[in-house]
């Protein structure tokens, strides 16, 4: 009888996390961007305030198309009473993942 | 004697209310952006905060001739007003390849006055290129009713500005304006000198205003930005109306009827 030899152990893959944040032109999901950010749990680009000129993409949709999954949406709250015609933050505001694999562990 | 001349219009005071800042290319001679690299390497001595004007600098030193160049002293006057206090100042350098950038705030804490503003001059004694980490602003953010870093996770706006100017450009920005140093990813080292300024008179009509009705002036406050969002970009304009209605004193003033529509509530009884 043959006694096989033990499966050798398949190291873990080590993932991480990148993170875009879209704000855009309504709370609709498929509407313009107007504001981004990024950032990049592998560390292997260092995104940072004012790096960019254009958007990365056109929708929020274009990112679920692209492979972002979508992990946190802006609450539709009513405005407080009495400051109904202030401005403050951006209020639609996407915030999406991407798991990304740096390699395969020991 | 006031050097009319080089008062604001009602034209850039519109532009400055709507875009929150104003930008004065290359007005700064250059044998004082010379100095003015050199004394902004060895810093500004502070002067206590609320300093009249008039008491803060030495004639001769570096504040005093930047202040009295004729357009500089013309747009203080016209956003300010004579003899503001200077609230404080300071030298902001970027250091070449190295540093981060700031993320994108307000000066100070939150500012909501209604009917006054600080300005803040910034002045960049050098050429700044798309590299050396140009102060990054957002156009129309200084109504935005936020308090100073809470901001900080906004990287990116559409139409957002990262100055590239000629060496001795001024700007003034309105105090609640969204900015913030970018990372200097250049080998120079860049150079900006900053003071604020608080106003002791009202500000209403401290410009030129003989263009009051000029209509540009309409169409600079009724300008939206590419970042706004659909829905707050009316809430924009609203706000642009009251403070033009403030530093006007025309309590008529709208734009589109924005303001009219929704302050009307008629008390007369049918007949």
């Amino acid at each position: 009888m043959t006694v096989g030899s033990p499966t050798a152990a398949v190291p873990a893959p080590v993932l991480r996390q990148q993170v875009l944040v879209l704000y855009l032109l309504t709370s609709a999901l498929d509407s313009e961007v107007l504001g981004w950010s990024r950032y990049d749990g592998t560390g292997r680009t260092s995104p940072t305030t004012g790096d960019g000129a254009e958007p990365p993409y056109g929708t929020g949709l274009d990112a679920l198309r692209d492979g972002w999954r979508l992990i946190q949406a802006s609450q539709l709250l009513p405005p407080h009473p009495g400051h109904e015609y202030d401005v403050s933050f951006l209020k639609h505001e996407f915030f999406f993942e991407r798991i990304e694999r740096l390699h395969a562990g020991a | 004697m006031e050097n009319k001349r080089f008062l604001l219009d009602s034209v850039r005071m519109a532009r400055f209310v709507a875009r929150g800042s104003l930008r004065l290319d290359a007005v700064v001679p250059a044998d004082l952006n010379a100095e003015a690299l050199a004394v902004l390497a060895q810093e500004v001595a502070p002067v206590p905060y609320g300093t009249p004007l008039s008491q803060a600098y030495a004639p001769d030193s570096l504040p005093a001739r930047l202040l009295a160049v004729p357009q500089v002293d013309g747009a203080l006057r016209s956003l300010v007003g004579p003899e503001p206090l200077v609230d404080h100042h300071a030298v902001h350098v970027r250091e070449p390849r190295g540093g981060e950038a700031q993320p994108l705030h307000a000066d100070a804490i939150i500012d909501v006055r209604p009917d006054a503003f600080d300005v803040q001059l910034m002045y960049y004694p050098q050429a700044v290129t798309l590299d050396m980490g140009g102060t990054l602003s957002v156009p129309g953010s200084h109504l935005r009713r936020t308090n100073e870093s809470d901001t900080g996770r906004y990287q990116n706006l559409r139409g957002q500005d990262r100055l590239v100017c000629p060496a001795g450009t001024v700007v003034f920005v309105h105090h609640g304006l969204w900015h913030g140093g970018r990372r200097n990813d250049s080998d120079t080292t860049r150079y900006m000198f900053k003071i604020r300024f608080n106003p002791t008179v009202r500000q209403r009509l401290l410009w030129d205003a003989s263009d009051l009705h000029d209509p540009r002036v309409r169409s600079e406050l009724d300008v939206t930005f590419p970042w706004y969002e659909q829905a707050v970009g009316r809430l924009e304009r609203y706000n642009r109306t009251l403070l033009w209605r403030e530093l006007t004193g025309d309590p008529g003033f709208d734009l589109d009827h924005w303001v009219t529509r929704v302050s009307n509530r008629p008390q007369e009884a049918t007949a």
